[in-house]
């Protein structure tokens, strides 16, 4: 995207800690709207960390975090969600029990305001909205190629087709930013070019700004727009693809030292 | 041997329907009681993956209260069926307030922990509530204001099949307004979008999380419902008999109630109450005297050990799925 977009999201020394282990340190960076920003790093660099401090689930003990224009205090992650942050997980949170097309459905939760009584009686407006949500859920699971499964409770189905389902309940949210942690992780060639493409198509088509992160460089490079690289908590190098690729930190960091 | 077990009671039955019909409908109506106590136990455990040993103590606990009210308010001449039903408003009040407390001081701190930390915690609840509502209301059995809520008292006899059948009309009540309460539960939980977040809490948190569900809100929603499912099957239960902490044993038959029907159906707690309310009361009254009589207190345990041989997850549970 172009470089003088404007910024969605930016996060200022942050410092996390859990007691005296330091998971992140005074890291900086931005998100600038309708790009694509891949976090990286060695294993333990503080990267799920990072994105648990975006959307709520950490509260960093220094540092802030601005979105959309506002500086927030510490926030709650059904707050994140309701401010258009959606995520998706390292290791597949979905609802088991529940289908696929339910598993969706509770993404629309925060879009749905029609009054309980009604929705028990499936009654008029209440009616309605169930029908335009369950449309929009149809929509999203035509365009991510689930439609055989739509019935199936989720425990039951493969893990790339999870990985798929919890995409899905994370864009029915409709969400400005999405967060994936690790998309592809556990899949194979032909799942992982799947999945790229349902990233680039939601990037292009639908403007949603994303940050992922990802261990498959390849992945990261073919994809992403900026990335950040992390390494024990602090910030290493920060660019385009092409930049970072070269930076002697990020080579030292992902292949040791005298190499 | 065989013939007292296999043909005699059957031949009972023919005989004399008048009995059969009584039998079967004195089992329905404690059926329908005991499922409305495993709906308080459904409803938290599909909300949050977490069997509420504390039910059973919400049921006596809420009933004392409602009971403590209206002796206030009689002690300042204040009685009658507008002083029981401020009363009950009250009582529901005091249930919202706990659920609250427990969020707040219980759940809260715990979120994302093991189901088992959470399962001990609801015995932490279960010794806090006896102890306190013994402090304030005393270990005495009391009278349930039944007539004071409307409640029907006597009976009606009908003669049917050369007999006489007699219905309590506390009974028949007590029928209707569980059919009542199971019936808007379970459209709550199946149609509206709170019931799907619940389900979709008692799945993974921080998915619901995710999503935007706020856990605070949904755990005091669905203590509150249980709650109030609490103070219904107390002042039933406490109509038939009295309203004393002995009531607490009566909850736990909702155990067997549960095995059977599976511990997040809805209509699984339906079925299994009815299973082993008419089952037990059969049971006692045409095989009881085979051994001796007393069986209706086990029979329910017997026939819940029977399922989890070979139908753990119950007639309507969720199916466990494990991939490996």
């Amino acid at each position: 995207m172009n470089a003088a977009s404007e910024t969605l999201l930016s996060v200022d020394g942050v410092s996390l800690s859990f007691g005296g282990v330091k998971a992140i340190t005074d890291v900086s960076f931005d998100i600038r709207k309708g790009e694509i920003r891949a976090i990286i790093g060695p294993n333990g660099a503080g990267k799920t960390s990072m994105l648990n401090v975006v959307n709520g689930f950490y509260h960093p003990q220094h540092g802030r975090i601005t979105y959309k224009g506002k500086t927030r205090p510490r926030m709650r992650p059904y707050q994140a969600a309701s401010q258009g942050i959606a995520r998706t997980f390292q290791n597949v949170a979905l609802f088991r029990g529940m289908t696929t097309l339910d598993n969706i459905m509770v993404g629309r939760t925060l879009k749905m305001h029609r009054g309980l009584f009604w929705q028990m009686l499936r009654y008029g407006p209440a009616m309605r909205e169930e029908i335009e949500h369950r449309r929009v859920v149809e929509d999203i699971i035509d365009f991510l190629q689930i439609e055989s499964i739509r019935k199936t409770p989720v425990g039951k189905l493969p893990y790339g087709l999870q990985k798929r389902v919890e995409l899905g309940r994370a864009l029915a949210m409709e969400p400005e930013l999405l967060l994936l942690d690790e998309p592809m992780a556990g899949m194979n060639i032909e799942e992982k070019e799947d999945m790229c493409r349902y990233i680039l198509d939601l990037n292009k088509h639908f403007g949603t700004t994303i940050a992922l992160i990802e261990h498959d460089m390849g992945v990261v490079m073919d994809l992403s727009d900026r990335v950040v690289v992390l390494e024990y908590g602090h910030k290493i190098a920060d660019g385009t693809p092409e930049v970072v690729k070269a930076d002697p930190k990020v080579i030292e960091a992902y292949l040791g030292v005298g190499h | 041997m065989l013939y007292n077990i296999f043909i005699d009671p059957f031949v009972q039955m023919a005989q004399m329907p008048d009995l059969l019909v009584q039998t079967l409908w004195e089992g329905l109506v404690s059926g329908v009681l005991y499922a409305l106590i495993a709906l308080g136990f459904v409803l938290i455990f599909k909300a949050s993956g977490v069997f509420n040993f504390a039910q059973g103590i919400m049921v006596v606990f809420s009933a004392l209260t409602l009971v403590g009210f209206y002796e206030k308010f009689s002690a300042y001449g204040f009685s009658g069926h507008t002083a029981a039903f401020v009363a009950l408003i009250l009582t529901a009040g005091v249930m919202f307030v706990l659920a609250m407390l427990i969020e707040r001081v219980v759940l809260r701190p715990l979120v994302n922990q093991p189901d088992i930390i959470l399962f001990m915690a609801t015995f932490g609840i279960t010794y806090m509530l006896i102890g306190f509502g013994e402090m304030v209301f005393g270990g005495d059995p009391k009278q349930m204001i039944a007539s004071e809520l409307f409640l029907p008292s006597g009976s009606v006899d009908v003669e049917m099949l050369g007999g006489m059948v007699s219905f309590q009309k506390i009974d028949i009540a007590a029928a209707v307004i569980a059919s009542v309460m199971i019936a808007g539960l379970a459209l709550f939980f199946q149609k509206t979008r709170i019931g799907r977040a619940l389900r979709a809490v008692a799945d993974s948190h921080k998915a619901a999380l995710s999503v935007g569900i706020s856990l605070n809100q949904i755990w005091v929603i669905v203590w509150f419902a249980a709650g109030l499912v609490a103070l219904v099957t107390g002042i039933m239960w406490g109509a038939r008999s009295d309203v004393s902490f002995a009531l607490e044993i009566v909850a736990l038959k909702a155990l067997p109630v549960l095995v059977l029907g599976g511990l997040t159906s809805v209509p699984g707690a339906i079925v299994g109450g009815l299973i082993i309310g008419i089952g037990e009361k059969l049971g006692e009254f045409y095989w009881g005297p085979l051994l001796g009589g007393g069986i209706e207190s086990w029979f329910a345990y017997a026939i819940a050990l029977l399922f989890l041989l070979y139908r753990p997850q119950g007639l309507f549970g969720d199916k466990i799925i494990e991939r490996i």
